[in-house]
């Protein structure tokens, strides 16, 4: 152990006293999946940041009736880029952020199966995220038609055609995702592919932790998804570069056409996002619960289940555009399917947790959060697939409410969670505990005053994406309380950010493996060194630390 | 490496298929839509030459992976030289067949969706044609070095991209110049 601090100290001496460029210029060149993976995850925190700011702007001007606090036309885009930005340049980095870094640690690898194409990938979504943001600066172009992207973040055509959003700022919404997307579809086969071929020593598919098989699903659904977007996108491009009519009425063309397109890539994407998020919460509730995860089998399955089903729910999004009964029908109770397999996840984290001895660790209460707050958000999903109530409140803010708890309440909170049990593992320092504590208070008691009671106006009609309103709905209070409980999570975030700083410089050391934990990743030091394993250890159950550090016991004839 | 060469160009493959039913949706749903003409049935006619090249420098490839198995690189980049004459062949009657189409009828992407979907769907094929010569001329460039003939594998691995732009052809002629005529 003391030859292994004397590594790192000696690590961590030769990085201090190296010039700054010199670092740079390695990061910028690296190929190392670790590397790569720690960019992806800050720079979505930072796009987190902004895009939260944007938000905080929206609330503010919503907080009453009759406010002037942005002029309308930046309101709208500042929805855009905030949806936009939590969507593309947000949860799909953090993501696959963790999926570079954990999965190869995982399975027992040296790196993914294609280390440029993986630093390809990163640095072209970053480049597509810059450049949506430079809409900020450059959007006016010249045809003088306006900053940012005024388009909300599905961009429904024929709103996005040249002659209703003239300028270029949509041009830049359009090449900017474009761009991400290809970036995406690398990362995908890279995952993929690393997976299948690189598994090491006795690592079955049936051994793998269960965030890979996350990954694995949400990898493949990407390759059939995101391409459908990438195809509309260059189909708005030839529409608005070249006069082509695919989304013009006035040629024929269909009006619902893009909203297909884009429902189809946009409702899966949402499991693309969360099923990561499962992931996390399948491997921080076991360690946690110090039990054996209850029901590894369906918790896979069900994840491949969610993964095909959630690509025929799509049109769930469009029952307000008419139609006909039977399709609202159709996608309507392949909707409520896809709450089966999920309902048997949340089964799986609660048999795991039955029992256990419960450690209630900052990862672990964010854990707990998730669990109430992805049921209530998986309740009014199901609500929302009945087709006439649907029809009353779609593009209200019950719709806002429930897809803001899916995202924050679900997504964000196992992604924090995540981050306080593989801080450790990064950078070789354990997050503080007591700080932890305030950053998951304020944000779970800010979360639900702003998103519960955000469900209140949703159903007293407020819509969505409106710049003000008039004083004699009575719901003024109900948008004050939202934006009250801002302060709170903004405190949180603040908090968190205060609490990686100071820990990354007097954090706690934190050694090979913290929570005595049973995955592959644990098993290397702290951060681990490039080559990931001195010896890639030989896997004979689906807990390889548990084997080691339990001969006696080894986990294999109880599978 | 091939092991993982393989899984990934599959994967690409799939992505690649997606991009392309998406197209191919938008061909079918605006089949007889066009408010104005040119229509199809007018200005189409049947690319059977074309389609006979593309088709069998599927066949060609395949003859100049089994030289290059047997260790004959020579001669396997002889058959790569002449997949890649047919996919040429096929670039070079889509082009005389879209001058005929913008110069002769004034059909253009902007005319009406027939024009719009056509060019399109056409286009990113061809497009694919393009990428998939490169690749071939890589491939037949290594084989005459002799480079290639110590990796086969990465040979057969590049096929397979260009089998599938055969594939998609099979797809774009039934829907363009059967279904859509």
């Amino acid at each position: 152990m003391s030859v292994l601090s004397d590594t790192m100290a000696s690590r961590r001496g030769a990085g201090a006293h190296r010039p700054l460029l010199a670092v740079l210029h390695e990061w910028v060149v690296t190929v190392d999946h670790k590397r790569l993976g720690i960019m992806y995850v800050v720079s979505g925190l930072v796009f987190l940041v902004v895009a939260g700011l944007e938000a905080s702007a929206i609330r503010l001007q919503l907080a009453w009736s009759g406010l002037h606090i942005v002029p309308p036309g930046t309101f709208n885009q500042l929805f855009t880029m905030h949806g936009t930005t939590m969507v593309f340049l947000v949860g799909i980095p953090i993501v696959f952020g963790f999926g570079n870094y954990l999965v190869p640690l995982m399975i027992g690898a040296r790196d993914l199966a294609f280390p440029r194409l993986n630093a390809f990938g990163f640095w072209i979504f970053l480049f597509g995220g810059l450049l949506l943001h430079f809409s900020f600066l450059g959007g006016e172009g010249l045809y003088g038609g306006g900053a940012a992207p005024a388009i909300g973040w599905f961009a429904y055509a024929p709103l996005t055609e040249r002659a209703f959003t003239p300028g270029n700022a949509t041009d830049y919404w359009n090449l900017a995702l474009l761009v991400a997307g290809v970036g995406t579809v690398a990362t995908a086969v890279n995952m993929i592919t690393t997976i299948l071929t690189m598994r090491g020593p006795g690592m079955t598919l049936g051994r793998m932790p269960v965030f890979v098989w996350e990954i694995a699903t949400i990898s493949w659904l990407t390759l059939i998804i995101l391409p459908p977007l990438t195809a509309a996108q260059i189909m708005l491009l030839l529409d608005r570069f070249l006069g082509a009519h695919f989304f013009d009425t006035q040629a024929g063309a269909s009006a619902v056409m893009w909203q297909h397109f884009f429902w189809f890539f946009g409702h899966p994407e949402v499991y693309i996002l969360m099923l990561p998020g499962f992931g996390f919460a399948s491997e921080i509730i076991p360690v946690f619960s110090r039990k054996v995860l209850f029901g590894y089998a369906t918790l896979v399955a069900a994840s491949a289940g969610i993964g095909l089903v959630g690509m025929s729910t799509w049109a769930h999004h469009m029952f307000v555009v008419g139609m006909g009964s039977t399709l609202n029908a159709a996608f309507a109770a392949s909707t409520m399917l896809v709450a089966v397999p999920t309902g048997v996840k949340i089964f799986n984290w609660l048999g795991t947790m039955y029992g256990g001895k419960i450690r209630f660790g900052t990862p672990m209460l964010f854990c707990c959060a998730f669990l109430f707050q992805f049921l209530c958000a998986g309740l009014t999903g199901i609500m929302l697939a009945v087709a006439p109530f649907n029809w009353q409140l779609t593009d209200s803010y019950f719709v806002v409410a429930h897809f803001h708890f899916v995202l924050i309440g679900a997504l964000v909170f196992t992604i924090f969670g995540a981050i306080y049990y593989w801080f450790p593992k990064v950078t070789g320092r354990m997050l503080s505990e007591r700080l932890g504590r305030w950053h998951f208070w304020l944000f779970v008691i800010g979360f639900n005053i702003t998103f519960l009671t955000m469900h209140v106006p949703g159903m007293l009609g407020m819509p969505r994406r409106i710049y003000t309103y008039p004083a004699d709905r009575s719901w003024e209070i109900w948008n004050l309380v939202v934006t009250l409980g801002l302060p709170l999570q903004m405190v949180g975030i603040l908090i968190f950010v205060i609490n990686i700083v100071i820990s990354l410089r007097r954090g706690a050391p934190a050694g090979d493996d913290p929570w005595d934990a049973w995955t592959l990743e644990w098993a290397t030091t702290s951060p681990p060194p490039a080559y990931n394993f001195d010896v890639v250890p030989v896997v004979s159950s689906r807990r390889p630390l548990w084997d080691l550090k339990h001969p006696d016991d080894p986990d294999g004839p109880h599978e | 490496m091939n092991e993982r060469g393989r899984v990934g160009m599959i994967c690409l493959i799939v992505a690649e298929s997606s991009l392309f039913a998406v197209f191919v949706v938008a061909y079918l749903f605006y089949i007889g839509k066009s408010l104005n003409g040119p229509y199809p049935k007018d200005v189409l006619e049947l690319p059977i030459f074309n389609t006979v090249c593309l088709l069998s420098s599927s066949i060609t490839i395949a003859v100049a992976l089994r030289a290059l198995r047997t260790g004959a690189a020579r001669r396997s980049g002889v058959w790569l030289l002449v997949t890649i004459v047919l996919g040429a062949v096929f670039l070079a009657g889509t082009a005389r067949e879209w001058y005929r189409l913008i110069v002769g009828h004034g059909l253009t992407i902007g005319t009406n969706l027939f024009g719009t979907t056509f060019y399109s769907l056409v286009g990113l094929h061809a497009s694919h044609v393009i990428v998939g010569l490169a690749i071939l001329s890589l491939l037949c460039v290594f084989a005459f070095s002799g480079t290639l003939r110590k990796h086969p594998e990465r040979a057969e691995i590049a096929s397979w991209y260009w089998h599938f732009v055969d594939g998609v052809w099979i797809v774009v002629f039934t829907v363009v110049y059967l279904v859509g005529r």
